[in-house]
């Protein structure tokens, strides 16, 4: 509308007061928002600041490198393997479907390998790398890198896992390692932050588990520049964290792979250990498993296998088996006599076959009977009756007391999961355990091995470790290469004559005609043994299977047929080594123990080499160099028995 | 009014207008939207290909629109202002029945090819139809009841079909940019005494309703109103924005962490780093010295304004001029204070600067509206 000049005036009057008005509020509001801003940038800085570097700076562990466990030579034996694997981004792959597609042309990978690939990368988010092949060889890693502008997404990884190259033949003593379960991080009383690292692994069972702490060492740590959701931006600094110590064990790998071998085919165990030093050169449980299997993570199929295996694989018989140690208890017997002044070992006693005490018949394992034996010939001959009468002459008291001072009822000190203090029988022990007063058929069946008597394969070694050098040896497995002046383990105090007599009577087991283990002996000059056979009955054989014409062990089922036993130390006038032999459900100690326990022993003799024929008594030599070719196609080959120089 | 009322002779015409041009103007636009340029290049850590380029190019074409519509005479914008005006009011009918949905709101209208926000356009016409209102109307009218509920209708139709969309920044910043034009044009102060006295009652109403049958807002937008009264309630949730951009804003310190060198936005623990919290990153690049002079020159863009509303005797140009600087100072002094926890999170982005083209589009034909007014303005006869 047409205005006078006068309203313009007006116009523009109120106008430019209402615009001053306005204009004054608004410097008002800009004043405020200078003065918050001031505030927080002046004032609060150095606290925001804070919570700005707290938002983007994470601190990472670094996890150390675990220790290498090596044998007494430095043979490897657990080890860290470069591991391939091929790691791929969501984010950067697109289409994930085509570049997993082409992947399965040049690496392995199954449809569950790319179903279970797809299915992580779906659920984490698209930067985060997805393990999608691992363990590959150097071939199909180069292939990836080489093919690399078609597969987006996938990088080629280089990481460190535990490997064990000699696979089965140390599972049962150096163990494995696995991811660390809540149940472990419950155990510790203060974790190592170490420990949540994702896919951490830590020791599981065997030198692993009980050397963690030395095995593991400390964690390094990394500060990084992330970003809102995580992602690491930059690294800002680094403390490189202190790797695990190393371990050197007293195993000898190559005597420790050939007793294994030698086990093959049973269910067994072996013990060779150092008479004098105590240290376990081989601690050899059969049939093994591949410690690698439980690293990798262990498929189900084959950890039931192992579960089932009538042969328990999983089960270290070393120091976990417990079995009746039968006649190799004979030699705890006689000194327990010995000491007792109950015989002078010359004294003869008949054995007309049996032994009737207090309305019970006991059997010697030679129904015809042994005729007169000396202490000496009834050893060798593994009279029964001989014994009988010695235990009922110094009673169980002192029989306990002998087996202990041996080494046979204790629980030994190893750094293995495991080991059992088997049973040393004691008037309290049944009192206490049964409810029931010690009867003299319980000392009878004590005097050879059995009733309640239970051994374990490295009991016996000890106990025959010590018979070789009257010394209270302990087993040993760790070597501290620093400490060079070897423990001297204390005297064992037994009588020379006494000894004398014992050694004498298991050198004639091996040596004599008419020892038990003859069939068993060395005739290389220098390492001729002398040992002891047993047979452990596990069931008697009973009437109704007698009546139906089951006379000899063969004919029974393998689980219940008796476990043979052989013990052993040479050479008999040197003793260098003591070796323990367990083959369950073996049958007999002579025919089953002695043949394993003389070539592991002379294997032990010829730095674990296969023994030399000559080492044989002539007849023997064609059918046990039969047995060496057969024996030497499973022997691991010297390539894979690497040194560190670590 | 009709051009008829001035003096035309002494009108600048053809290409002297570009002498007439308000260029310290154009020279403070240029230099608030290069500041933007700056901060985009940062954000995107150095990559001007993903946010600066884009950003220049509308820039450019907004420059264009600007000197455009300010060599087109300012009776001609008033004469067309209630048909944009009711243009305006059909489109956002038209976003009610037909618009597309995006971001959880329906704000988008497509024509054939045409992407375009109604809401946006809603700024610009409701101002240029009250403007043209009061031009139009008897002076001694203007603070009758009947004839301010007419304006506040005005103002008040855009706005209450954009909260349907829903966008609550938006219909405050077309309610408020009206107000401004409706007080700028003399109404008795009674009358935004009782609006202000109406309004903490609506607040009031607001809040209490919800949970209620008769719950006014969004639950989202709640959740925002909470998330601004106490921030630290949900750091990871809904009172994240406001938390991250504080820590942002305040570890900028005097001359702030260096250019590129923003940690809270490069990493990036900022949301909507390059659009509604851009401001967030220049505090924390360039700190108090960076911050403070933005805020220096978008006062400057408003001062210059007000110098042109007051050099003109035409009610519409310095009504115009009045409500475009009205607006912008909203844009800018809203987005300001939501970032820094004065304000709760309303999507209002900082003018020229935050990475975005409807909302640069709409200012800068509002400022080519303040050119218009400047190059034509009436004056008294000296």
């Amino acid at each position: 509308m047409k205005r006078t000049e006068r309203e313009k005036a007006i116009s523009q009057r109120t106008i430019s007061r209402r615009a001053l008005l306005l204009g004054g509020v608004k410097l008002g509001v800009a004043g405020t928002l200078f003065w918050r801003l001031r505030d927080m940038q002046l004032n609060q800085s150095e606290q925001f600041h804070l919570l700005a570097e707290e938002n983007r700076i994470n601190l990472r562990l670094l996890p150390p490198v675990r220790g290498l466990i090596l044998d007494r030579n430095g043979v490897l034996l657990a080890g860290n393997e470069q591991n391939y694997r091929v790691v791929m981004k969501r984010d950067d792959a697109g289409d994930i479907d085509l570049v997993l597609a082409r992947l399965a042309q040049l690496i392995p990978l199954s449809e569950d390998d790319i179903a279970r690939a797809h299915h992580d990368m779906m659920r984490n988010r698209p930067f985060v790398p997805v393990t999608v092949a691992e363990r590959l060889s150097w071939d199909e890693i180069s292939r990836v890198a080489a093919n690399a502008p078609a597969l987006p997404g996938v990088t080629p990884e280089m990481g460190l896992s535990r490997h064990y190259p000699l696979q089965e033949d140390t599972a049962h003593v150096v163990g494995y390692v696995g991811p660390v379960s809540e149940a472990d991080l419950a155990a510790l009383e203060a974790p190592d932050p170490v420990l949540m690292i994702p896919r951490f692994q830590i020791g599981k069972s065997g030198v692993e588990r009980m050397h963690e702490d030395h095995l593991r060492g400390r964690a390094g740590s990394q500060r990084v520049e992330v970003n809102a959701v995580g992602r690491v931006m930059r690294e800002l600094d680094r403390v490189e964290g202190t790797p695990g110590g190393n371990l050197h064990l007293t195993i000898d790998a190559k005597l420790q792979n050939y007793a294994l071998e030698r086990l093959h085919g049973h269910s067994a165990a072996a013990v060779v250990m150092d008479v004098e030093s105590g240290e376990i050169l081989a601690l050899a449980s059969a049939p093994s498993f591949d410690a690698n299997l439980f690293v990798r993570g262990i498929s189900s199929s084959d950890f039931s296998g192992l579960l089932d295996n009538e042969y328990r694989p999983l089960v270290n018989k070393t120091v976990q088996g417990l079995y009746p140690p039968g006649s190799t208890f004979k030699m705890v017997t006689a000194l327990a006599a010995l000491e007792d002044g109950a015989t002078d070992g010359q004294e003869r006693v008949f054995c007309p076959g049996h032994m009737d005490i207090s309305g019970h018949r006991f059997h010697c394992w030679r129904r015809g009977g042994h005729g007169r034996v000396n202490m000496t010939s009834a050893l060798s001959e593994s009279c029964d009756v001989y014994f009988y009468e010695m235990a009922q002459r110094c009673g169980i008291d002192k029989i306990n007391a002998m087996s202990t001072r041996l080494g046979l009822g204790v629980r030994y000190d190893l750094p293995i999961t495991s080991v059992s203090a088997g049973l040393n029988p004691s008037r309290e022990w049944k009192q206490r355990n049964r409810n029931e007063a010690w009867r003299i058929g319980d000392t009878v069946n004590a005097s050879i091995g059995q009733g309640f008597v239970l051994t374990s394969p490295l009991q016996l070694a000890v106990m025959t470790a010590r018979l070789a050098t009257n010394k209270a040896v302990l087993p040993r497995l760790l070597r501290d290469p620093s400490e060079q002046a070897e423990q001297v383990a204390a005297d064992l105090d037994l009588r020379p004559e006494w000894l004398r007599l014992i050694r004498r009577g298991m050198a004639d087991t091996v040596n004599d005609a008419r020892g038990t283990a003859y069939s068993s002996r060395v005739v290389a000059d220098g390492q001729a043994m002398a040992g002891k056979t047993g047979t452990s009955q596990v069931f008697s054989i009973t009437r109704a299977e007698r009546e139906a014409g089951i006379r000899r062990q063969e004919d029974l089922p393998w689980n219940r047929r008796n476990h043979a036993l052989f013990v052993n130390y040479a050479p008999m006038d040197n003793p260098r080594v003591a070796v323990a032999v367990v083959v369950e459900h073996g049958g007999g100690g002579s025919s089953a123990a002695a043949p394993i326990g003389r070539d592991i022993t002379l294997a032990a003799l010829n730095g674990g080499s296969v023994p030399p024929l000559a080492a044989y008594p002539a007849p023997q030599r064609n059918r046990i160099r039969a047995e060496q070719l057969e024996l030497e196609e499973r022997l691991r080959p010297a390539e894979a028995m690497r040194i560190s120089r670590a | 009014m009709s051009y008829l009322e001035y003096n035309t002779k002494r009108m600048p015409a053809g290409l002297a207008k570009v002498l007439y041009l308000n260029w310290p103007l154009v020279a403070l636009l240029i230099a608030v939207a290069a500041y933007g340029f700056v901060m985009l290049y940062s954000i995107a850590g150095g990559n001007a290909a993903l946010w600066a380029e884009p950003q220049i190019r509308r820039f450019a074409a907004g420059l264009a629109i600007m000197f455009i519509i300010a060599f087109v005479p300012i009776w001609f914008w008033r004469s067309v202002a209630g048909v944009a005006y009711a243009a305006t009011i059909v489109l956002l009918l038209g976003v009610e029945f037909f618009g597309t949905v995006g971001m959880g709101a329906k704000r988008w209208l497509v024509i054939g090819p045409l992407r375009m926000q109604p809401s946006e356009l809603a700024k610009v016409t409701t101002i240029m139809a009250l403007a043209a209102y009061y031009d139009l109307l008897d002076m001694k009218r203007i603070s009758r009841p009947f004839w301010v509920l007419l304006a506040a209708l005005i103002a008040f139709i855009p706005a209450a079909l954009v909260l349907r969309q829903p966008d609550l920044g938006t219909a405050m910043l077309i309610l408020l940019g009206g107000g401004v034009v409706i007080f700028a044009a003399g109404v008795h102060w009674g009358y935004f005494a009782g609006l202000i006295g109406s309004g903490a009652a609506l607040v009031t109403a607001v809040l209490q309703s919800r949970g209620t049958e008769w719950q006014i807002l969004k639950d989202y937008q709640y959740r925002r109103i909470d998330s601004f009264l106490d921030p630290t309630l949900d750091p990871l949730g809904a009172g994240y924005h406001v938390n991250q951009s504080m820590i942002a804003l305040g570890s900028g310190g005097w001359s702030g962490r260096g250019f590129m060198e923003g940690t809270q936005a490069r990493l990036n623990f900022l949301p909507e780093k390059h659009t509604d919290f851009i401001f967030t990153t220049v505090a924390e690049e360039f700190g108090f010295v960076g911050a403070s002079s933005l805020l220096i020159l978008y006062m400057l863009v408003i001062g210059v304004c007000l110098l042109t509303a007051f050099n003109t005797t035409n009610r519409f140009a310095a009504l115009v001029t009045l409500g475009v600087a009205g607006t912008f100072f909203l844009y800018f002094a809203v987005n300001m204070a939501m970032v820094m926890g004065l304000a709760p999170v309303v999507g209002v982005p900082l003018p020229l600067v935050s990475y975005g083209g409807s909302a640069m589009i709409v200012l800068m034909v509002g400022f080519g509206l303040v050119q218009s007014a400047h190059i034509h303005r009436a004056r008294l006869p000296s």
